[in-house]
């Protein structure tokens, strides 16, 4: 096997802008209080070889509401532990009857690994630094809530983006829909090299400056262990990149603020959080029929 | 040492000759008798009969191919590679000399493994010359016992893959060398800048989520080592040289007449680190593929003479071993059988590369680095190693029907020009392309 099956998700950079709308446009058509039975029968396993509460919950409801059984095989506690390798674990869990596999990895590119052997289709729920397609789906979907369009829209991308699977993901979405993208942070969190990844990316040192006249503010989290090895202290950062409401108010007036969690708090962000622009929580809400739809695609019959 | 001395006379006819040493680049007759080169001669002029004749029309009849750079994984990682395996592929390859790196298991840090690893029953179809540990165990803290090492058979020294990155070490390390006249090779990298790090810094590193391995990790450690060299006046190898920073302080040595040489290999003046694709392990090897300004700036180096040869870091890996995540996977590719290929492909026919600089590269070149008496020319009393192969055959390369014991290489299914015919060693035919 050297190709992924069919109705696999590994990232957001090879997807064709028509696919994205359709899953955006079934994840409409979804509705967790009355879910349709598409996955009736179908064994999903929820394949985690790192912590997560939101997205696994997300999937794991998701795939329950359709009608699926689902399992979750965590590295602890499994042969993982033992030493198993990728590839033996993943022909175990087919071999087992596993019709999807969702996998989170710290090693980015992992659910291409799997799915270049495996003949089920393989979700990608986050790979080291590489992609986190269905955050960057349901960060999609919930802007296009509060949005018209994604075309000509300003969003200000703000944090750790080099250790960032969501920022990789949402650039690629957002390029791919003529939005225009800015990021924003330290040269340490915002190489230069960053500015290769789609056509059009912005780079700016000045948090003012991503924010003047935006649309959308995505705020990525930062970790505190990772500043510690770099030439950024920890109360430079705060002061010149938290998300206050002075800065906001910078933005333009109807602009929302995202995060793709977990928060936290008095870092990144404080109060903006819970003020009447955020819409974190409805993020997490949106990745429930986001994720129905990625099943969806994942079982359709062609 | 497959060291078959023998009786027996080889006559390769009608082939064209290049020799870079004796400035020979015209249609020649070889005479080869007892494990030497006899006479060379125009066509049907040669003097003295032979037992065997050999048909080279339409090929070129060139010095035996010497690998300074490849890993035959014996002792300890038999299920990579062997002695014969290994150099079966090498023979195949065209290569009739290989210099075997010393990161086995155990270590080869004593003169007793460099012995071992060139005793006939290792089964060796080409010559093998070992190099040997720089530091016991290549943990470097202490450095190896040169002079008996040397005594034994060692051709170098190196801590390859593990580079001393200590100035006292090394500048020790180049001063010992220089008494005994035997080369330090290093690989460049300084490790401190290279931790969890599988593929070159750039955009696709980025895009693809991996740390990248910069260019200055090299450049910074090939920078100090070529001082070193310059002040000690001691001899200085740098193995599988990669980036354009890099090659800066190699011309800035050979301009002051340090003894400083260095090599590249087939991956590195072909491929880009963009052809790591969708984490392609097979395309994961260290130092990296780099950048396209760094692959223009070699084929430049390799042209103007400060390469001085083409090596392949031949570096086998099981199935299971690359088979896993990219950042888990070992580094390395496999490369005797298609480095002629690549050469002649990528830097004759697509660079215009003469077919006499290939040869020296291949040949000559690393004959030179390593001081290895009597080979890398065919003049008359050197070792009857030769190389005979067609610089216009096009062909496919299939890695499954490789001689190497592995598989792990970035150009199965490539199409390719230029082919090994046959592989002489010693005056025997070790190779012929069926």
């Amino acid at each position: 096997m050297t190709k992924a099956a069919r109705g696999s998700l590994l990232g957001i950079e090879h997807l064709e802008p028509a696919e994205i709308l359709g899953l955006l446009k079934q994840a409409r058509r979804m509705n967790p209080a009355k879910p349709r039975p598409l996955l009736k029968g179908k064994r999903v396993v929820l394949l985690f070889y790192e912590p997560s509460t939101r997205t696994r919950t997300s999937f794991e409801i998701a795939a329950k509401a359709m009608g699926a059984t689902t399992v979750l095989v965590q590295s602890e506690g499994s042969s993982i532990e033992k030493g198993e390798s990728l590839l033996d674990t993943g022909y175990t869990l087919r071999a087992v009857g596993a019709d999807v596999i969702v996998i989170r990895h710290p090693h980015s590119g992992a659910p291409q690994l799997l799915a270049d052997h495996l003949d089920i289709p393989v979700i990608n729920a986050g790979d080291g630094m590489h992609e986190h397609p269905s955050q960057a789906l349901l960060d999609a979907y919930t802007i296009l809530r509060h949005k018209k369009s994604l075309k000509g829209l300003n969003i200000a991308i703000v944090g750790d983006v080099y250790h960032s699977r969501v920022a990789r993901s949402g650039c690629h979405l957002f390029s791919k829909f003529g939005a225009k993208v800015t990021l924003c942070g330290p040269p340490e969190f915002v190489p230069e090299v960053a500015a290769m990844l789609v056509p059009g990316l912005r780079i700016t040192r000045h948090l003012e400056e991503a924010v003047r006249g935006t649309d959308v503010i995505m705020l990525l989290r930062v970790q505190k262990e990772r500043l510690a090895g770099m030439k950024v202290k920890l109360d430079d950062y705060i002061a010149r990149y938290q998300m206050t409401p002075a800065r906001l108010k910078i933005a333009k007036r109807d602009a929302i603020v995202m995060h793709p969690g977990p928060v936290i708090r008095g870092l990144e962000v404080a109060e903006v959080a819970d003020g009447a622009q955020a819409v974190i929580v409805e993020q997490v809400k949106n990745g429930v029929p986001v994720r129905m739809a990625i099943f969806a695609r994942a079982m359709a019959k062609r | 040492m497959a060291n078959r001395s023998n009786a027996a006379s080889l006559l390769i006819k009608g082939g064209h000759v290049i020799d870079p040493v004796a400035h020979v680049d015209a249609d020649l007759d070889v005479l080869l008798r007892d494990g030497r080169v006899a006479e060379i001669a125009p066509h049907n002029k040669l003097r003295g009969g032979a037992d065997e004749k050999f048909d080279a029309r339409g090929l070129v009849v060139a010095p035996g191919f010497i690998d300074l750079h490849v890993h035959l994984r014996e002792p300890g990682q038999t299920h990579k590679e062997t002695i014969e395996t290994g150099t079966a592929a090498a023979a195949a390859g065209g290569f009739t000399s290989v210099c075997c790196m010393p990161n086995t298991s155990p270590v080869a840090d004593s003169p007793d493994w460099i012995a071992w690893m060139q005793h006939p029953d290792r089964g060796a179809s080409v010559n093998v010359f070992p190099i040997a540990a720089a530091t016991i165990g290549s943990e470097g803290s202490t450095l190896t016992d040169f002079r008996s090492l040397r005594r034994s058979g060692a051709v170098a020294v190196t801590d390859d893959g593990k580079p001393i990155l200590k100035d006292d070490l090394m500048r020790d390390a180049l001063q010992l060398g220089a008494q005994l006249d035997l080369p330090v090779i290093q690989h460049a990298e300084d490790t401190r800048l290279t931790e969890r790090c599988s593929m070159h810094e750039g955009p696709t590193s980025f895009r693809l989520g991996l740390r990248g391995i910069t260019a200055d990790s090299e450049a910074g450690v090939v920078d100090r080592d070529v001082h070193l060299a310059q002040n000690l006046k001691a001899r200085l190898h740098v193995a599988h040289i990669s980036t354009a920073a890099a090659l800066k302080p190699v011309r800035r040595g050979k301009r002051a007449h340090a003894h400083v040489t260095c090599e590249v290999t087939p991956h590195h003046f072909t491929l880009i680190d963009e052809n790591v694709g969708e984490y392609d392990t097979n395309f994961k090897m260290n130092p990296p593929l780099r950048s396209v300004s760094d692959r223009e700036a070699i084929v430049a180096a390799l042209a103007d003479g400060t390469i001085d040869a083409i090596a392949t870091d031949h570096a086998p890996h099981a199935p299971h071993e690359k088979q896993v995540e990219f950042e888990r996977a070992p580094f390395g590719v496999t490369g005797l059988e298609t480095a002629l290929a690549i050469a002649i492909t990528q830097l004759y026919r697509n660079q215009r590369l003469p077919l006499v600089r290939i040869v020296d590269l291949l040949a000559s070149g690393p004959a030179r680095v390593l001081d290895l008496k009597a080979r890398g020319s065919l003049s008359v009393g050197n070792h009857a190693d030769v190389t005979i192969f067609d610089p216009k055959k096009r062909w496919t390369f299939d890695a499954s029907k490789s001689l190497s014991k592995s598989h792990n290489t970035p150009f199965d299914g490539w199409q390719l020009t230029g082919r090994v015919v046959a592989t002489i060693v010693g005056g025997r035919i070790t190779y012929r392309a069926s």
